[in-house]
């Protein structure tokens, strides 16, 4: 079917989204070192058509597809996704209420 | 009191959830605790962070574990985590890495592939596994065509029919499609030549391959999937092909539409990789240079 994209923008876009989650001490993480690591090793092949090649990049096009993916879920998540239901407490501030107290404890309570 | 009772629950809460982390040395388990506070009926989904640093160290016979700060990783079954190989090991690691402040368990794909292989919480075989993933067949998306409208027809022809055709040829059987309510006869050859090419797949393999099917709801995109005819965006595009079309037709929801694209690519990239990691082996052969 279609073709993937090149080895570069894949290692690239990689990288990106690992710069994204890290921050600053990027450099310094396993998946990294990890992803540069295997993208060098496979780039050497006397073959014209490695098949080995090929398996490799799908894989880093589907590890890429998977971080992109689940980065941007999870953004989609914190906008939309229902917080749960609040507790008596808060739903009662909200109105301006405050939960009234017992301080000798309710009948059946120690 | 309503409010000790919601702090001393709170406080209980931090102390236990999926996956378990036992302290080296110490082979207590944690279980998990239903949450019973004002908040909700419900298993803990998120719970704090607990760790600084994530690594992964060899451990016996050829495995990896994860270590976060100096306490191994364990399963919610209460195993030591093990990965197979290095690449796994990392992206699990790279999960658990990324969290911050909050664990969002739901978001960590890999880790509980991995969790469902090691620990087998439902004690299926291979056996089971396989005839699972070859009755999907008979209800695959892609053998269930419309009669109208005729665009959609004419897309679902357009998208659909190559991949059927590949798959056909490759494996040399005849699967067809159908636009009957019954869909396609898939004959026993078909479902024979299927049954041994899943044989020879391990059961770590078999696993993550289910799940793609589940998520992709068709065994013939799960094939090309695995088989790396087709990317993990394709493969999604084509399982919501219809999905696709009356978007294009009537508009775009993004907290619906989006959240589940989204969604469903991250879970099948991570049960393509796991597959992938998981039957793969490779080695380095180095050319000698000629002079």
């Amino acid at each position: 079917m279609a073709s993937l994209s090149s080895p570069l923008r894949i290692c690239r876009g990689i990288l990106r989204e690992i710069r994204a989650i890290k921050g600053p001490e990027y450099k310094q993480c396993l998946a990294y070192n990890y992803v540069l690591d295997q993208f060098r090793k496979n780039q050497i092949t006397g073959e014209r058509y490695c098949r080995a090649q090929e398996e490799a990049l799908h894989a880093s096009h589907s590890y890429l597809c998977l971080l992109t993916s689940t980065r941007q879920h999870m953004a989609l998540y914190d906008i939309y996704h229902g917080k749960g239901q609040r507790d008596t407490e808060e739903m009662a501030g909200i109105v301006g209420l405050r939960l009234p107290t017992q301080p000798g404890g309710k009948g059946w309570e120690k | 009191m309503l409010r000790n009772l919601v702090r001393f629950h709170n406080c209980l809460g931090h102390a236990f959830s999926p996956p378990t982390v036992c302290p080296r040395g110490q082979m207590f388990k944690l279980l998990p605790l239903l949450s019973v506070n004002s908040k909700s009926y419900s298993i803990i989904t998120e719970r704090k962070k607990f760790y600084e640093d994530v690594s992964i160290s060899h451990g016996e016979g050829g495995m990896f574990e994860i270590n976060l700060d100096r306490r191994k990783l364990k399963t919610p079954g209460g195993k030591l985590f093990t990965a197979p190989n290095e690449a796994l090991a990392i992206a699990v690691a790279n999960e658990w890495d990324t969290q911050k402040d909050m664990l969002k368990f739901y978001s960590m794909h890999m880790t509980t592939l991995c969790n469902t292989a090691l620990d087998n919480p439902t004690f299926r075989s291979k056996d089971q596994m396989i005839t699972a993933a070859l009755k999907y067949l008979e209800t695959d998306t892609l053998c269930y065509r419309v009669e109208e409208p005729p665009s959609l027809v004419e897309l679902q022809n357009n998208e659909w029919d190559p991949v059927l055709n590949w798959i056909e040829d490759r494996y040399n059987v005849v699967i067809g499609s159908s636009t009957s309510i019954l869909g396609p006869e898939i004959p026993q050859a078909t479902m024979d030549t299927f049954r041994q090419h899943l044989g020879s797949y391990n059961f770590w393999s078999l696993t993550g391959l289910e799940y793609v099917i589940t998520q992709l709801r068709s065994v013939v995109l799960a094939f090309a999937l695995i088989d790396k005819h087709i990317t993990v965006e394709q493969a999604v595009l084509l399982s919501r092909l219809e999905e696709e079309f009356q978007i294009g037709h009537w508009g775009n929801v993004e907290w619906a539409h989006d959240v589940d694209l989204y969604d469903l690519r991250s879970r099948t990239a991570a049960g393509a990789l796991f597959v992938h990691f998981s039957s793969e082996s490779s080695t380095v052969k180095r050319k000698l240079m000629q002079e």
